[in-house]
């Protein structure tokens, strides 16, 4: 099994949280991972990208050009990195942010309201949680128990109040796909 | 041992807290300033010495006299500012001082880019700095390698007394990891008989100085060096191999390329070329026993030299090592660009077709 996922999208947006949230719990499932981030003027108010690999042998290249999945958080980063997405791979775009649709029929397309998912379940800040809920669900290559216990380590002590919030946004995030 | 997810920045930080580190100096640079910044808030909070030096020649003259006074003391930079230190380095080499050094490579040259690079090959393994010196040069390929090696640094510094480098690329800098704080062999170490720490009944003076006014004096003080980096080179040198044993196209490459360079062998052999992996883990002294004698081999049809540098500059001690034995082609980008795994594969198919 190996897994490479580009995550893109505005600085600010959580697209380095989402790949950050991948490894950890890729981790916690003993599984080998990498995290690269986009450095420099991208973070500084353009496009921001992570490239993340999942995989149970040991990583070789951090980076690559055909990712099997994309997370496409705005439209530029659907415009950027849809044709190198491997064929037969899948692209799970915000859709309260991006209007274009996959135009690649060879590509498997969700379509997430992370924003309106967020607002209705109260907080615009775990709208990373929904899209995390989506790859979940739709990729299957990691538990949702490992990131709900990933989740409550994260908001330990008085951040506590946030778990049930972002374990709902997770579930529907989930919900999306199933 | 439970696996942690560490940045490489902050992980080389935390590793030279573990190594013993008393002081560090040194002055913020894209791509490796999470060095500085996790280490002001640590060393502190380990009642060690943190500052930020007002430039990157204060910071490694700094180090120069914290070494001096027996300190173990270590400072980082990224390509522009590790040019800067090149003076300061000469120095603490001439007069014999154990201190680690840490580039996170960018492109260049000049100012360049703040994305990855690995044009400062030459300054480090040929010296940027005037006069006949060395300094040991480690290069890690992963996160692991890059903590274990900045705690090994230490050591080997203070072993041979002698300015010891670890380079990594922006990328290494950049990028998370799971690692593990696994214990690192200690070396049994000679006393800091040497350090000016004051006389204390001691019936002699120490001294540090690189400056000798009698050119015999110096001539001498040259020898020694000699035949210190010659055990150096005898003791030290460390590589890597991976699928080798068969291989008739051989990949070199060090850092953020040799991690690529293993996905493009995957590639390659289930397309059922053998292909390996000689990466350099020392690149002074540079293993050239080894690659001489892997190349040597007759399965060994063609050598592929892959780095992040635009004609190359470790290609160069390929050549010293390969002697002719086999052809030896170049892929290379600088200026930011990594090479993809896909052109490593084609470069590698062309050499070999090349080659037969």
């Amino acid at each position: 099994m190996k897994k490479e996922i580009i995550i893109s999208g505005f600085g600010g947006q959580g697209g380095l949280a989402i790949g950050k949230n991948l490894a950890e719990a890729g981790m916690a499932e003993g599984l080998n991972v990498t995290w690269a981030p986009s450095y420099g003027p991208e973070m500084r108010g353009g496009t921001a990208n992570c490239s993340v690999v999942l995989s149970d042998k040991p990583v070789g290249s951090p980076v690559f050009a055909h990712p099997t999945e994309l997370i496409a958080l705005n439209e530029p980063s659907l415009v950027k990195f849809e044709e190198g997405v491997l064929p037969g791979g899948t692209v799970f775009v915000n859709c309260d942010v991006v209007t274009d649709k996959v135009h690649r029929t060879d590509l498997t397309a969700y379509y997430i309201p992370c924003s309106k998912i967020a607002d209705e379940v109260g907080n615009a800040k775990v709208s990373n949680m929904v899209m995390l809920g989506a790859y979940v669900a739709a990729t299957k290559v990691l538990k949702p128990e490992t990131i709900e216990k990933m989740i409550q380590e994260m908001f330990a002590g008085a951040k506590a109040k946030f778990i049930p919030l972002n374990i709902e946004a997770f579930h529907r995030g989930m919900a999306c796909v199933q | 041992m439970e696996k942690e997810l560490w940045k490489g920045n902050e992980a080389i930080a935390e590793a030279a807290i573990r190594a013993g580190c008393d002081c560090f100096f040194g002055y913020p640079i894209t791509p490796q300033s999470e060095v500085p910044e996790y280490l002001s808030l640590h060393m502190p909070q380990h009642g060690k010495v943190f500052v930020q030096a007002e430039s990157e020649l204060a910071a490694i003259n700094m180090v120069y006299g914290a070494a001096g006074s027996g300190m173990r003391a270590m400072t980082s930079s990224s390509s522009p500012g590790i040019s800067l230190k090149q003076e300061g380095i000469t120095y603490i080499a001439a007069a014999e001082l154990p201190c680690v050094i840490v580039n996170c490579m960018r492109g260049g040259p000049g100012l360049g880019t703040i994305q990855p690079g690995q044009g400062d090959y030459f300054q480090a393994t040929r010296g940027g700095g005037n006069g006949d010196y060395r300094t040991v040069v480690l290069a890690p390929s992963n996160i692991q390698e890059a903590v274990d090696f900045v705690q090994e640094a230490f050591d080997i510094a203070d072993c041979y007394r002698n300015p010891t480098m670890v380079v990594c690329d922006g990328l290494i800098g950049q990028m998370m990891e799971p690692i593990e704080w696994r214990e690192i062999p200690k070396r049994d170490l000679p006393p800091k008989d040497w350090a000016t720490t004051g006389k204390h009944g001691r019936d002699h003076t120490n001294i540090i100085n690189s400056l000798y006014m009698d050119p015999e004096e110096c001539d001498d003080h040259n020898a020694d060096l000699e035949a210190k980096y010659k055990l150096i080179a005898e003791k030290e040198v460390r590589w890597d191999t991976k699928d080798c044993e068969d291989a008739e196209l051989v990949i070199t490459a060090y850092g953020t390329p040799a991690r690529i360079a293993l996905s493009a062998l995957e590639a390659l052999r289930a397309e059922g070329i053998k292909a390996g992996l000689f990466r350099p883990i020392t690149l002074w002294p540079y293993p050239e026993k080894a690659l001489h004698d892997l190349a040597g081999q007759d399965h060994v049809k063609a050598i592929l030299d892959v780095e992040m540098s635009a004609g190359g500059q470790m290609i160069d001690d390929v050549r010293l090592a390969v002697e002719g034995q086999k052809p030896i082609s170049y892929l290379g980008h600088a200026g930011g660009v990594m090479p993809t795994i896909e052109e490593i594969v084609e470069s590698a198919k062309k050499a070999l077709k090349e080659a037969k």
